[in-house]
């Protein structure tokens, strides 16, 4: 790892996801400390950069789309990153969120909102969230390479902090990514 | 003129939240709002799944907490499969759980500590959002940086040797555990291999952190006392005879003045007490005491709350720091929203404590691991978690499948003090203001940060919407477009 060569920029966030997979990038623990030598982290949910104020070589996505703000963000990632990552089940596949699809949006909601031991009886207006302020409600979850283009999918829910950290280097060193069996083998 | 301030997305919090602010003609606020901008749909879509697969299913609500929404699950299941709560379980599923627990209490205290809260302490709120994050920590204070890293890593670690994976793990299931600990785990989470990941390090570290804030405090005591500053009730689980226990116990509430509100509350009566109102602008609930409804029944959770809630801590050193916390406010409740990190901080000592108590106890060695008694219709789990008080109800049918669930989590709980804490930092710092600045804007996320919110956990639209797809090619010509029917 040379300190001379330019860090590589890396954008991430997290889409309809649990933040799990960004827990198991903490999880590379040590790591980190090399990571940020390798690496500027520009836009994330880990630092205060709330828009993007330049190009970046790695954009890593967790979570899928269940909403139309999750779209916009995720068609940003792709304007604004040369490699886009999907990691994690959310982002691969919709993930657990996505058992809301074999169900229509309303029964969801009416649950949640109307239906439920702790509202049914102190929801007299029978209100459920809709504001200008609130995104509007995709009618199914949808992967992330549904929505744009993805170069890398990382596997996992969550993907193991050994497999994002060899993803990672690889990408930003330029390395061929050779992922090892042991690193996506779960449960 | 008019004016509408957006915070989008509220960062260094886990999950997706807003914030709008309205100013007036005169720069007065006269309106502040935290939405939460997700909805998932677990209550229903977890129906007609078989009960067993709620305490692995449920926690992907959350990757920072999963072992809390793993355990309340796990507990209500207790109940469904007739092994009864607390003392019903074998001591060697309870102790594997609280090991879990305090893992897990240890790593999400020093997360959000370290990682996300430190940067507005240790650069100030108003300082370079480029490098007011863990990053800029980590090249300003290596040594902490490793510090917390290392914290972070033990109580994940623990959490590995208990539930088999530091994330989205399935140690608990109904009735008990489906593994102990081997020796060698117990011996190497006690002593360390022969580096700093040991049970007594972490106490030390613990106690480290503690003085880090109590100095801070020290010297910026009109800050941490003065910022965002309000009475509320406050709501926790203690063990009967009134110690903090964040796995088990009674639900108790005091309000702004310390007197009891509710007492001695067996979880699965929690329905005769709670109710959530639903508001347009955002997809989480608010919960308030069915008693004193809406308006007076909010209430806060989490560690400041806890400590403001519990009679003593039952774990030496941290009881010590918590007679320290208490005699700050004269043994009444604490309503200064920054004690919230000085609180976090004496409960990271209190899961050390324990987690070192819990690894000398020949019993999480043991290999009675589960139990089960008289099939029952429904159950409610409820566990301090990271955040505060979670709630898991579920009813499940002859048929072993989930016919409800109900969850209040600990974030949800928090709504309506999160949403008092934005109003006041956004009246105090912006009432008037020339000219707004980040450093403004940060400052209301700062007091969403002593919350150490969970959003993904609280997202519990209208308008379905088809989504449009665009397929654009790696120089970002437009490849297709197509519309997926609805």
């Amino acid at each position: 790892m040379s300190a001379k060569a330019p860090r590589k920029i890396v954008a991430t966030t997290s889409l309809a996801g649990c933040f799990g997979c960004h827990m198991s990038l903490l999880d590379v623990d040590e790591r980190l400390l090399d990571l940020i030598e390798l690496v500027e982290l520009h836009k994330s949910p880990l630092d205060d950069l709330k828009t993007f104020a330049k190009e970046c070589d790695v954009g890593l996505i967790e979570g899928g789309c269940c909403n139309d703000e999750n779209v916009h963000v995720l068609t940003e990632f792709r304007k604004r990153c040369k490699t886009l990552v999907a990691f994690g089940e959310c982002a691969l596949m919709g993930g657990l969120p996505a058992l809301r699809n074999v169900l229509p949006l309303k029964e969801c909601l009416d649950e949640a909102y109307l239906n439920g031991p702790t509202v049914a009886d102190a929801n007299p207006g029978k209100i459920i969230p809709h504001d200008p302020d609130l995104p509007k409600i995709l009618n199914r979850v949808y992967p992330c390479h549904e929505v744009v283009k993805i170069d890398v999918f990382l596997p996992g829910c969550p993907p193991s902090a050994d497999l994002i950290w060899d993803a990672l280097v690889a990408l930003v060193t330029g390395r061929e990514l050779d992922p090892q069996y042991r690193s996506f083998k779960y449960d | 003129m008019t004016r509408k301030i957006v915070i989008d997305p509220v960062t260094r919090v886990e999950g997706h939240g807003k914030v709008t602010i309205q100013l007036d003609d005169a720069g007065q606020v006269t309106q502040s709002r935290l939405h939460i901008v997700e909805f998932r749909g677990f209550e229903r879509f977890v129906q007609g799944r078989p009960y067993w697969e709620a305490p692995v299913l449920v926690q992907r609500l959350c990757g920072i907490c999963p072992v809390s929404h793993h355990l309340a699950a796990a507990k209500a299941m207790d109940v469904v499969v007739g092994a009864g709560t607390g003392a019903g379980l074998t001591p060697t599923a309870e102790k594997i759980r609280r090991l879990m627990h305090y893992g897990q209490i240890f790593q999400s205290h020093s997360l959000h500590f370290f990682h996300l809260a430190s940067p507005d302490l240790l650069f100030g709120y108003d300082a370079d959002p480029a490098t007011r994050n863990v990053i800029g920590v980590a090249l300003a204070n290596r040594e902490l940086a490793t510090q917390a890293i290392l914290m972070r890593k033990y109580g994940q670690e623990v959490i590995a040797a208990t539930a088999g994976k530091k994330i989205h793990g399935t140690g608990a299931i109904p009735g008990g555990v489906n593994k102990c600990l081997a020796v060698e785990e117990r011996d190497r989470l006690l002593k360390g291999a022969g580096g700093p990941l040991n049970a007594d390090q972490m106490i030390a570290w613990a106690q480290g952190a503690l003085a880090f804030f109590k100095d801070y405090h020290k010297k910026h005591k009109d800050f941490i006392d003065g910022f965002s500053k309000f009475p509320s009730n406050h709501l926790s689980l203690v063990r009967q005879d009134g110690a903090l226990d964040l796995y088990h116990g009674v639900l108790r509430a005091v309000d702004a003045e310390g007197r009891r509100i509710l007492d001695d509350v067996d979880c699965q009566d929690y329905l005769r007490h709670f109710r959530e109102e639903v508001k347009s602008w955002s997809y989480m609930k608010f919960p308030y005491l069915k008693q004193l409804g809406p308006e007076k029944g909010w209430y806060r959770v989490g560690p400041l709350a806890r400590l403001n809630v519990a009679d003593f801590i039952p774990t030496p050193l941290a009881q010590e720091e918590f007679a320290a916390f208490k005699a700050a406010t004269n043994g009444k409740p604490n309503d200064m929203c920054l004690h919230a990190h000085w609180a976090r901080l004496i409960e990271t000592l209190h899961a050390a404590e324990n987690m070192r108590d819990l690894l000398l106890d020949p019993d999480v060695l043991g290999t009675d691991l589960a139990t089960k008694g008289a099939r029952q219709p429904e159950g409610v789990g409820i566990i301090e978690a990271p955040r505060g008080t979670l709630f898991h109800h579920y009813a499940v049918g002859e048929d072993d499948l989930i016919t409800m669930a109900n969850l209040i989590v600990s974030t949800t709980n928090n709504n309506e003090p999160m949403n008092r804490a934005v109003g006041c930092v956004a009246r105090a710092l912006l009432t008037g203001a020339k000219e707004i600045t980040e450093g403004m804007l940060n400052a209301v996320e700062v007091a969403i940060r002593a919350y150490d919110p969970c959003l993904s956990c609280a997202t519990h639209a209208y308008g379905q919407m088809p989504l449009e797809v665009s397929l654009f090619d790696s120089e970002g010509q437009l490849v297709s477009k197509k519309r997926k029917p609805v």
